[in-house]
């Protein structure tokens, strides 16, 4: 059997049995708030994008309110709500700013940095066998820029005008005559886009340069290439955003007229402005940044889901080659298909034609990697723990979060569907009972290399069920409202809207499910923080597991590896050999025998 | 670049670098004296000009200055890719402006 | 720590890079792809205005100044690329003058710089960047350009003075720091050879 490896020499001999009560004399300071370990900074990543999820969730759960029960004064919390809620009551305005900002921060303060700063930061060097990321300081900055960046965005609520309320789109000229919620969301932007940047270099550079002697490309588990290919696109993609909310504060706060149009008329009033200027230039800029963000929401999550399955089925992943070549190639793809999300601005058939057809091709990459997982499973032992319920569920619902892609991706199909609540629906189901399933199959299968200790199964389970079917009930009644014509960023749901009577009874339901949802996660939250003292101690490999990060000790100390480990094979040589006994080789053991 | 060079590739690379600092200074004179032709050539003859001259002393601060011309593969990966992306940023939305509905 | 990390400063044999190397190249195509984007708004906006309404560069800017700077920031290329070569040549000295030099340079381009924005604000009536989308668009990427200019000056500055102490302890790493600052001090170099023909002449 691969699974332990004995010790060797090491600097801090005693690191091994008790690393967590080494002593560097660092103080407090340098070991939990400023630490250049990139496990420290994964674990403050993972621990601030948690919250922000969560402080984005409830955001989510007020607008449920408003949308099953319009007008309704919301018990007890309404009064605490201040000026956006009178005597309990929702203004159109504040909705428009809830929504706002649990878009924004889900995907730019929630997933993303947890997903990438949290799970990237924590599980890549150890994965390549190196002893940290490439650039320790400049990882330690890029986390404290971030948070710095999501206080920004928190701390508009309490402004006059309260938060952005342009939608995370933040499309002129509305954002650019909203109020000074709006600046801050640009300000807060270019912190998480300057962290981001400096994250990138990061992991590109470390993914390159560290890798353990033996470990070539085509060796790395797929985690790491999807973590590779996301840096690259938040390196490329990101840039131009910076420069739009540049363009965007440049109008804000000098004037400008880079998005406003020429004869504006605001509330009666024409603006005295340069105008000139052009509202589609700032969705052009926007979309290619965020078209790429949408696979950087999924790739990793990808990622994670191959490294559960692969060893939750004791085989190897099916197609590891065309996993890989597929992913390279959606990467690059995702950066030539923005415009589909402005198919009804105005373009002709020429450029619309264009960008339908990149569009259908990138679905194709997604398909194969889709494919190569479910293809995975097939003669597997499979062995339905926690993380591995999560990991299987996404297969799913990431595949019906990707079908309804598809009308939205046909320009014919895409001019009825597009701004109603049929893409809120399908963006979901990829992001939520998809990414950020796989994170919480990240979450419980990485727990033990983190913390020494598991989680509770049974806890899992009754985290992992309720939530899969609440997460149907919220997010596929929208394919229906959608369909029938209900448009997104309604404050009152399409109550006013005669052909919309039919469907409305959906926003009950779909409100009791995001609260049935958000009630459940209670079991996940005291799980995650019971288990820290009293789960089930491990060794450096319960899951029995090939990849590197399973040699490091439980929790790895400082440096992770006793000596650098030498590669020998590729990532998933489970049961090869093809024997009665379950048996696996760690790609750190060494050929033929010996230890 | 990383290794110890003698002084001879040294003298080599000073020379080069004064020819391109040489080059530079004229073809900066060349685009300004160019420009003085918009009024008698087509604008986008202008354009043409003005971006093919601006391309030429560009390329010579990439590949001599920055030692682009003897880099690895992995940074010439890296900046393909790049040069690619910054294209389709640069035109698409162009092309997708100049391809409007006709209302 | 940062002797733990592998190839900071020795060439990884695979890839003949270190780390630095990578992690610069890597931040300029990042701004690339941010001036890409200036870029890509300017040719929007252009092609959007109203014709006639798109003012030729020469008659509201001043071209002569911007020749004189564009002179500037190629010389303070050429400084700064001789700057790291006497440090291949092992010269500490010869550095300092090039290094200076560039610094020099650099401070000469931003009080250019300044003359030239002062002059649109005292014009009657003054030119800003609310004035015409065209100067907007000057004004802003002229400025992030030129703080960028000021970015590149300071770390100059700093590899010219506390940071050249490096050189004692760790010549080749402080060499490699000199590479990574000239390759980021080149880019700033490249955007202003196309901003000069882009705003100025065309």
């Amino acid at each position: 059997m691969g699974g332990n490896h004995e010790s060797t020499k090491t600097d801090h001999p005693e690191d091994f049995d008790h690393p967590e009560e080494h002593h560097h004399d660092q103080g407090f300071w340098r070991t939990y708030i400023f630490s250049v370990d990139h496990k420290v900074i994964g674990i403050q990543y993972s621990i601030t994008a948690l919250l922000f999820l969560f402080f984005g969730f409830c955001l989510m759960m007020i607008m449920r309110w408003q949308l099953a029960f319009p007008e309704q004064p919301l018990p007890i919390l309404g009064a605490l709500l201040g000026d956006g809620m009178p005597g309990g009551v929702m203004l159109p305005d504040f909705y428009n700013e809830l929504g706002a900002m649990h878009g924004t921060i889900m995907v730019f303060l929630g997933v993303v940095p947890l997903a990438v700063g949290g799970f990237g930061n924590f599980v890549v060097p150890l994965q390549i066998g190196a002893p940290d990321m490439a650039f320790p300081r400049m990882n330690m900055y890029s986390y404290h820029i971030y948070w710095m960046g999501g206080l920004i965005m928190l701390i508009s609520f309490f402004l006059p005008g309260g938060a952005a309320n342009s939608g995370w789109t933040s499309y002129p000229p509305l954002s650019v005559i909203a109020t000074m919620g709006q600046t801050f969301w640009l300000l807060g932007m270019v912190f998480l886009i300057t962290s981001s940047l400096f994250g990138a270099i990061n992991f590109i550079t470390t993914i390159i340069q560290l890798r353990a002697p033996g470990l070539s490309f085509m060796r790395l588990p797929f985690f790491v290439w999807a973590q590779f290919v996301t840096a690259f696109l938040l390196l490329l993609a990101f840039p131009p955003l910076e420069g739009a909310a540049i363009l965007q504060l440049m109008d804000r706060l000098a004037d400008t007229s880079f998005f406003l149009p020429s004869g504006l008329v605001v509330s009666g009033q024409a603006l005295e402005l340069s105008g000139g200027g052009s509202p589609i230039l700032w969705q052009h800029l926007f979309w290619f940044l965020a078209h790429p963000e949408v696979y950087v929401l999924i790739l990793p999550a990808m990622g994670i889901v191959s490294e559960v399955i692969a060893n939750n089925s004791r085989k190897p992943l099916w197609g590891y080659k065309s996993l890989v070549y597929s992913v390279i190639f959606l990467g690059f793809m995702s950066f030539i298909v923005w415009a589909h999300h402005m198919f009804i601005t105005g373009m002709g058939t020429g450029m619309a034609a264009f960008f339908q057809t990149t569009t259908m091709i990138i679905s194709i990459p997604s398909v194969v990697i889709l494919t190569a997982l479910l293809l995975s499973l097939w003669g597997g032992s499979l062995r339905f723990n926690t993380p591995m319920l999560f990991a299987l569920a996404f297969l799913p619902m990431f595949g019906i979060g990707g079908l309804t892609g598809l009308p939205l991706g046909l320009t014919a199909t895409d001019i009825p569907l597009h701004d109603t609540y049929y893409v809120i629906g399908h963006f979901h189901y990829v992001v939520a009972p998809g990414t950020i399933f796989a994170l919480f199959a990240g979450v419980y299968f990485w727990f033990p290399k983190a913390t020494g200790r598991k989680m509770n199964e049974f806890l899992g389970k009754l985290h992992f069920w309720p939530s899969l079917i609440f997460m149907n009930g919220i997010f596929f009644p929208m394919l229906i409202q959608g369909m029938a014509g209900v448009s997104r960023r309604l404050w009152d749901g399409g109550a006013t809207y005669d052909f919309a009577q039919n469907v409305l009874y959906l926003n009950e339901v779909m409100s009791y499910s995001a609260w049935g949802l958000g009630l459940v996660q209670v079991f996940f939250i005291f799980n995650f923080f019971w288990s820290i003292r009293r789960g089930e101690k491990v060794g450096r490999n319960p899951w029995e597991s090939t990849t590197l990060e399973w040699l490091a000790p439980s929790p790895p100390p400082h440096g992770n590896f006793d000596t650098v480990p030498e590669v020998y094979r590729g990532p998933y040589e489970y049961n090869v050999s093809g024997g009665d006994k379950d048996e696996f080789t760690p790609q750190y053991k060494p050929a033929g025998g010996g230890e | 670049m990383g290794h110890d060079m003698s002084e001879e590739e040294i003298q080599k690379h000073v020379r080069i670098y004064m020819f391109v600092f040489g080059a530079l200074l004229t073809l900066t004179v060349i685009t300004v004296a160019a420009s003085y032709l918009h009024h008698v050539v087509p604008m986008s003859v202008s354009i043409a000009i003005a971006l093919l001259i601006a391309i030429v002393k560009g390329s010579l601060v990439a590949c001599y200055f920055m030692h682009l011309i003897d880099e690895r593969k992995m940074i010439y990966l890296a900046l393909i890719l790049t040069a690619f992306f910054f294209l389709g940023l640069l035109l698409l939305p162009f092309l997708t402006n100049l391809d409007q509905v006709q209302t | 720590m940062s002797s733990e990390i592998p190839y900071t400063v020795d060439a990884r044999p695979d890839t003949g890079l270190n780390n630095v190397k990578i992690g610069i190249w890597l931040f300029l195509a990042s701004e690339v792809m941010l001036f890409g984007s200036f870029f890509a708004s300017y040719i929007l906006l252009r092609v959007g205005a109203a014709p006639g309404t798109w003012p030729e560069g020469a008659s509201i800017l001043n071209v002569p100044l911007a020749f004189v700077n564009t002179v500037v920031l190629i010389t303070s290329s050429v400084t700064m690329v001789m700057a790291w070569a006497s440090l291949k040549r092992k010269s500490l000295s010869k550095y300092k003058l090039y290094m200076g030099l560039t610094i020099l340079c650099g401070v000469t381009f931003m009080v250019i710089k300044a003359i030239e924005y002062n002059s649109k604000f005292a014009h009657h009536p003054p030119l800003l960047p609310s004035t015409s989308t065209f100067l907007a668009i000057y004004f802003t990427m002229t400025g992030l350009h030129a703080l960028h200019v000021v970015g590149g000056s300071a770390v100059n500055a700093y590899l010219w003075g506390p940071g050249s102490k490096l050189w004692k302890s760790d010549p080749e790493m402080f060499t490699n720091r000199v590479e990574a600052a000239g390759l980021f001090w080149h880019l700033v170099d490249l955007i202003w050879i196309f901003l000069f023909p882009v705003l100025y002449l065309l």
